[in-house]
């Protein structure tokens, strides 16, 4: 069967791919628009590591289909940085060491950034359970529950 | 595989019955893509309803509340207004996986997912919710306990989807709750679900109920002898006993890695009764 033309805007800038209907929103950032940010980690929808927003909504890109996102906005990692200029989120993630390997870090970044733009001023026990779905085996996670909590506070300082 | 996104209920319903091989109905995809990667499923047409109007919207209908089936729990639980009327239900669908699940996940994929364990449906049930279905021969209501037939079996015939939920208008002095028991504290499947709705009368006895238990059967049980148990009362401890042992004598769990036969049966109990407690604490500050 024909492949799907599908028109979206990702990160702000109109895109146009083809895909198969079996491919993912995740396959297709990372294969077709070559957006390798977000990662592959368990593709059932378990670790977060493929985390995008799909008009503003947090959500798995392994469980959304690339044919499905026709005239959405999607926002990746790759969206996050201003050029050189991190976002205060990067910025933090990186002076509180809430990184090792690395392979969580953007589905984390993504899903932090979801949780400061609906609450500024998060409880640890609310970030803790909007970050319940994003999976790291190196941190322990209370490096980044600090840097999600210290970039908040310089977000609200504006 | 063809993927097909109608923009109409009577589009959706055309595609799916005139369809010769295996189908699906795409709502969130939290299951459905799930099960396709790991070739449980191979469907030869996918049908996304969430194009349809009708499925993703929340509107009041006759003092009730019409929720489209392809609304999702994070959705739900952002309402303004729903969550003061239908706090379990609203509970019950946003203990549904993660923050990104409950992006994407709906009532109606939880209910068509035919799963015993699924942690909205109790709470519907109880909720008295009412399935509107739409197929070839028309639309039809049915209540959502009769729709799961058994793990992954449905009562919906060829060419039919769930379009919304109905839930009824709530009287005053009404409340509702939904508890589950998972090993943790979030991203598990439960291992049993209560869900509790009940009135009072303006002496503060319960004048109606229902009570729905997940994951002790395979289908999300109405223990009506449950409700029974504890209508004309004001839960006190003699009817606190009731409701366990009526719940108790409804089960009938499987054992399985996430829980036996006898823990489940004691937990279902439990579960009726604090959840009952709540739905009453709940009703008298409503």
């Amino acid at each position: 069967m024909a492949k799907h033309h599908i028109e979206a805007i990702v990160n702000g800038d109109p895109v146009e791919f083809l895909c198969d209907t079996e491919e993912t929103l995740l396959d297709v950032l990372r294969d077709t628009l070559n957006l390798t940010g977000s990662k592959e980690g368990c593709a059932s929808g378990d670790c977060g590591a493929c985390s995008v927003t799909l008009d503003g909504r947090l959500v798995c890109s392994c469980l959304v289909l690339g044919c499905e996102v026709g005239g959405r906005r999607i926002e990746t990692i790759e969206g996050m940085a201003e050029g050189e200029r991190l976002h205060p989120l990067q910025q933090r993630f990186l002076e509180h060491a809430a990184l090792q390997c690395g392979i969580c870090t953007p589905g984390f970044l993504v899903a932090s950034k979801a949780l400061l733009e609906r609450t500024p001023e998060p409880t640890e026990h609310e970030i803790r359970y909007w970050l319940a779905g994003n999976l790291c085996r190196c941190t322990g996670y209370d490096k980044i529950v600090s840097a999600v909590k210290d970039a908040a506070a310089t977000m609200r300082k504006g | 595989m063809r993927y097909e996104a109608p923009e109409s209920v009577e589009g959706a319903v055309a595609l799916l019955s005139a369809a010769t091989g295996e189908t699906r109905v795409l709502a969130g995809g939290t299951d459905l893509l799930v099960q396709m990667r790991a070739d449980v499923v191979d469907p030869d047409l996918i049908v996304d309803i969430k194009r349809i109007a009708e499925t993703r919207s929340i509107t009041e209908e006759r003092g009730g509340w019409r929720i489209g089936a392809a609304v999702t729990g994070a959705e739900l639980k952002e309402h303004p207004r729903l969550k003061k009327v239908w706090p379990g239900v609203i509970e019950a669908a946003n203990l549904i996986g993660s923050t990104q699940i409950q992006g994407r996940a709906t009532l109606g994929g939880n209910l068509c997912n035919g799963s015993p364990a699924a942690d909205s449906v109790p709470a519907l049930i109880a909720a008295g919710a009412v399935a509107t279905l739409a197929g070839p021969q028309g639309r039809r209501d049915l209540p959502v306990e009769d729709v799961m037939l058994g793990p992954r079996k449905l009562a919906l015939k060829k060419g039919e989807i769930i379009v919304s939920f109905l839930l009824p208008p709530r009287p005053p002095r009404s409340s509702d709750a939904y508890l589950r028991f998972i090993p943790r504290t979030e991203m598990d499947i439960a291992v049993v679900g209560a869900g509790v709705s009940l009135s009072l009368d303006g002496s503060g006895t319960i004048s109606g109920a229902r009570v729905s238990l997940g994951a002790v059967a395979a289908r999300v049980l109405l223990v009506q002898e449950a409700a029974q148990a504890i209508i004309g009362s004001r839960l006190d401890l003699a009817a606190q006993q009731r409701l366990e042992a009526a719940a108790r004598a409804a089960c009938r769990p499987i054992d399985d890695k996430r829980g036996t036969i006898e823990f489940r049966t004691d937990v279902a109990a439990v579960l009726a009764r604090r959840a009952a407690l709540i739905a009453l604490d709940r009703a008298r500050t409503s």
